[in-house]
């Protein structure tokens, strides 16, 4: 909680460092060595900690200055979070002191989900062990970037450097693959006090960066997201005398007065006539981490779980999207039960769509097998369904509009990152005299008489990748489940509607925008619509994408990712063969590019497995999405 | 102390019990005859150990007990705000602040303090609770100010001259788990 900080200048926040690890890897010990080491202890503190040990016969333990819980210096373990201040020569700290058991996630999930950065701590005579990764995992999603590793009790391996940097190493390796660039890596020995405070005095010659405390000062002071994309979440409406106040938080980029703001989901917009604060300085904007009131020029409809942004970069506004998530709840998450996902402001019951991917945090392995179901500690990619629009963005883009929790009953079950959500421009119509008309006969009506959803299903793939077979085998099989379904594909698009077009980058894109538009109209009219195209260029596949999303209608890019040798052994057509020896020019994969698909919803490798396999999984992931209502599917 | 008899009603108890009886069963009768079902409490994290272990949207049972081995998750400015009929919650909406952050938010809002905060004779209240278990400490801060100076750099702990959480080892966690502020 950032936002009631009570100091005048919110720059001077203290910096809050989260410390996890594996557990018994020293993290308490370091702490309460750290505090003494820069005098932060109070006094008397050290004395009463040295009473409490001798009435347990029992050497000076540093790690009972955090391990405030009698049943935490019985076990000798951290049960919850701590919380403990501490000041350098330059500046403050809150220390994070979070448990290592795997029983106590959930309390670590809440003591790192706040930190500016995080210590990584690992036992040199232990080296890494699940909780290292696990932890590591958990830091990446909850995107605390600023890492720190400590090799800690380097004093029981005699500060040996081939056991630190085999650890280094092991471990760079996993984090690299988790995306983390960790700042440093540092050797201390917490318990003696070496490399915290005071320097390694020569114990181990090889070591010549920064002591933990100088590294910890160049840490750079936690900044607000005031660059990014404006996003104002909505709390209440007041009213004061003749004035409507909408009051907020920002949470990334900065509003000023006069500012055109549209408020999503209703995509109601108005300019800001006024900022307003209680007891402070008049000033005519505001940015991330403030919480303000506006008033508006217009009197629009505006209410709690709204969010605010400018009208050149609007958020994803969607009922179903994807997301990372990390599941702490006793009862698995599972298809078929009601949840609320709280974000932000907004409080949406949802459903469980699909597992579409669980991931094991220690090993980095992925289980794609179908599962309806994500338990306790793990950490899954998922689909999830609100029952009414949920307004969001990427977490690489906006973080705190990018993430969210999941409500189980009545208990925070569930955090998640979101990935992959499309942005859909909202300009307005071009021409003033084309108004999109809406008829009684709605979506609802036409998927109820159809019996499953309109979608869009886009192949992209190498020529000879498979994805003409694989088109016809889905059409075929979906057919036989009585669905309304239709393949288009360059036999009947290229010689009629798109006759016109070749094969120059112009033509290539106008034949893509054709296609996207095509498919739009018929999975809006109920269809489902299977294009297999090779659709090479992201931008091509973004922008079909945005026009199908635009209409409401689900885009599911399955990547047939057969590899170019694969597919030029296969060679149906000869086409390979004509391109290799230069009598076709600009073909994809030889001498004109193919760009992988970043974030498709699905992958098929028919490398590795059969026709028969590949349509199976497809057939997996699409019908629970083709399905009515997802509470229909239920097990 | 006890042959003083300085504790609630006649002497014959510990602080701790003392405590237990004017503070914590106090709070317990009131929240009960006027049905609560939550209760606000200014408690923060620097104070103590234990509440640095603190949620902000603290459940406790029908006996009030803290059940601080099964605390909710709390991550993103998102908090369980859902009970079971019957839940008694303890919201501590500044959980997060310092010592010197509440000195600094009087200061600014320029809100008024009793006068025992300030130095007189050299000695001040940092912590006020009840005369018999609460002491002062020497000082010489006379406003606002001079307080927020003297915190900055004070190497004792708020709640040193606070007795009862001197009088065992876990005498504080004991009276928090049972309902404590």
């Amino acid at each position: 909680m950032r936002t009631s900080d009570p100091t005048p200048n919110r720059g001077a926040h203290a910096l809050r460092i989260v410390i996890v690890g594996h557990v018994d890897h020293g993290k308490s010990t370091l702490v309460g060595r750290l505090l003494h080491d820069t005098g932060s202890l109070p006094d008397g503190k050290f004395e009463q900690i040295q009473a409490v040990c001798q009435r347990r016969g029992m050497p000076f333990e540093w790690a009972f200055l955090m391990d405030a819980l009698q049943a935490e210096r019985d076990q000798n373990i951290t049960i919850d979070v701590s919380h403990i201040w501490f000041r350098s020569a330059t500046r403050s700290y809150v220390i994070i002191d979070a448990p290592g058991h795997k029983e106590f996630l959930k309390n670590m999930v809440t003591g790192a989900a706040d930190a500016d950065a995080a210590l990584l701590l690992i036992a040199a005579n232990e080296g890494v062990q699940e909780q290292s990764k696990r932890h590591a995992y958990l830091l990446s999603m909850l995107g605390v970037d600023q890492v720190i590793v400590l090799i800690n009790k380097m004093d029981l391996v005699d500060f040996s450097e081939a056991v630190y940097q085999q650890i280094e190493e092991e471990y760079r390796d996993f984090l690299g693959k988790l995306g983390i660039q960790p700042l440093r890596f540092i050797p201390i020995a917490a318990r003696e006090g070496l490399n915290l405070v005071e320097p390694l005095n020569g114990v181990a010659k090889w070591y010549s960066g920064p002591t933990l405390m100088r590294a910890l000062d160049r840490l750079p002071a936690p900044g607000a997201e005031a660059d990014g994309p404006l996003r104002f979440a909505v709390q209440d409406v007041y009213r004061f005398d003749e004035r409507r106040i909408v009051a907020g938080r920002i949470e990334s980029g900065t509003l000023r007065v006069g500012d055109y703001i549209v408020f999503s989901p209703n995509n109601k917009s108005s300019s800001v006539a006024s900022i307003e604060r209680w007891n402070a300085p008049i000033k005519d904007s505001a940015s991330a981490g403030e919480s303000i009131g506006i008033t508006l020029t217009d009197p629009i409809f505006v209410e709690r779980g709204h969010i605010g942004s400018h009208d050149t970069e609007t958020p994803i506004e969607t009922n179903r999207f994807r997301a990372r998530l990390f599941w702490m709840g006793d009862r698995p998450l599972s298809i078929g039960r009601r949840y609320k996902v709280k974000l932000l402001s907004q409080e949406v019951e949802c459903q469980l769509v699909s597992v579409d991917r669980v991931i094991d945090a220690t090993s980095l392995e992925t289980f794609s097998g179908l599962r309806l179901s994500v338990v306790k500690n793990e950490v899954a990619e998922v689909t999830i369904q609100g029952r009414s629009p949920l307004v969001m963005d990427n977490h690489e883009k906006v973080a705190t509009s990018g993430r969210f929790v999941i409500v189980d009953h009545q208990d925070v079950a569930g955090g998640g990152i979101i990935f992959g959500g499309t942005y859909v421009h909202r300009e307005p119509v071009q021409s003033t005299n084309i108004f999109w008309s809406e008829g009684t006969i709605d979506h609802r009506i036409r998927t109820e008489r159809n019996g499953h959803r309109g979608m869009v299903v886009w192949l992209t793939g190498l020529s000879g990748s498979g994805k003409s077979t694989l088109a016809h085998a889905l059409e075929t099989n979906l057919f036989s489940r009585h669905m309304q379904v239709y393949v288009l594909d360059g036999d009947n698009i290229r010689h009629g509607l798109n006759s016109n077009l070749g094969f120059s980058p112009q033509d290539r894109v106008e034949n893509i925008r054709r296609v996207a538009e095509v498919a739009k109209l018929m999975a809006d009219a109920g269809l489902i619509v299977i294009t297999s195209f090779i659709s090479p260029y992201r931008l091509d596949r973004t922008r079909a994408r945005e026009v199908i999303l635009g209409a409401d209608v689900e885009f599911i890019e399955a990547y047939i990712a057969t590899p170019l040798h694969v597919c030029e052994q296969r060679d149906p057509k000869k086409l390979y063969k004509r391109a290799r020896s230069g009598e076709i020019k600009d073909f994809t994969g030889i001498d004109a590019p193919y760009e992988v698909p970043e974030n498709p919803e699905i992958t098929i490798y028919t490398d590795r497995e059969s026709v028969k396999e590949s349509v199976g999984r497809l057939l997996d992931f699409l019908i629970p999405r083709l399905q009515l209502d997802v509470a229909e599917y239920e097990i | 102390m006890l042959e003083r008899g300085e504790t609630f009603p006649n002497g014959r108890i510990t602080r701790v019990e003392c405590c237990s009886l004017l503070k914590k069963d106090a709070l317990q009768a009131i929240i009960e005859e006027k049905d609560y079902q939550a209760v606000i409490v200014g408690i923060r994290r620097d104070e103590e150990g234990t509440r640095a272990k603190e949620r902000y949207f603290s459940p406790r049972d029908k006996n009030f007990e803290w059940n601080f081995k099964d605390q909710p998750p709390e991550l993103w400015d998102q908090f369980k705000t859902d009970f079971d009929p019957g839940t008694h919650i303890r919201i501590h909406p500044l959980l997060h602040w310092t010592e010197v952050n509440v000195w600094e938010y009087i200061d600014r809002e320029r809100i008024e303090v009793v006068d025992l905060y300030f130095a007189r004779d050299g000695m001040r209240y940092r912590s006020l609770g009840c005369a018999p278990c609460t002491k002062p400490i020497q000082s010489s801060a006379r406003t606002v100010p001079e307080i927020i100076e003297e915190l900055r750099h004070t190497k004792i702990s708020e709640r040193s001259t606070r007795a009862q959480d001197q009088e065992a080892e876990d005498a504080f966690e004991r009276l928090r788990a049972s309902g404590y502020m």
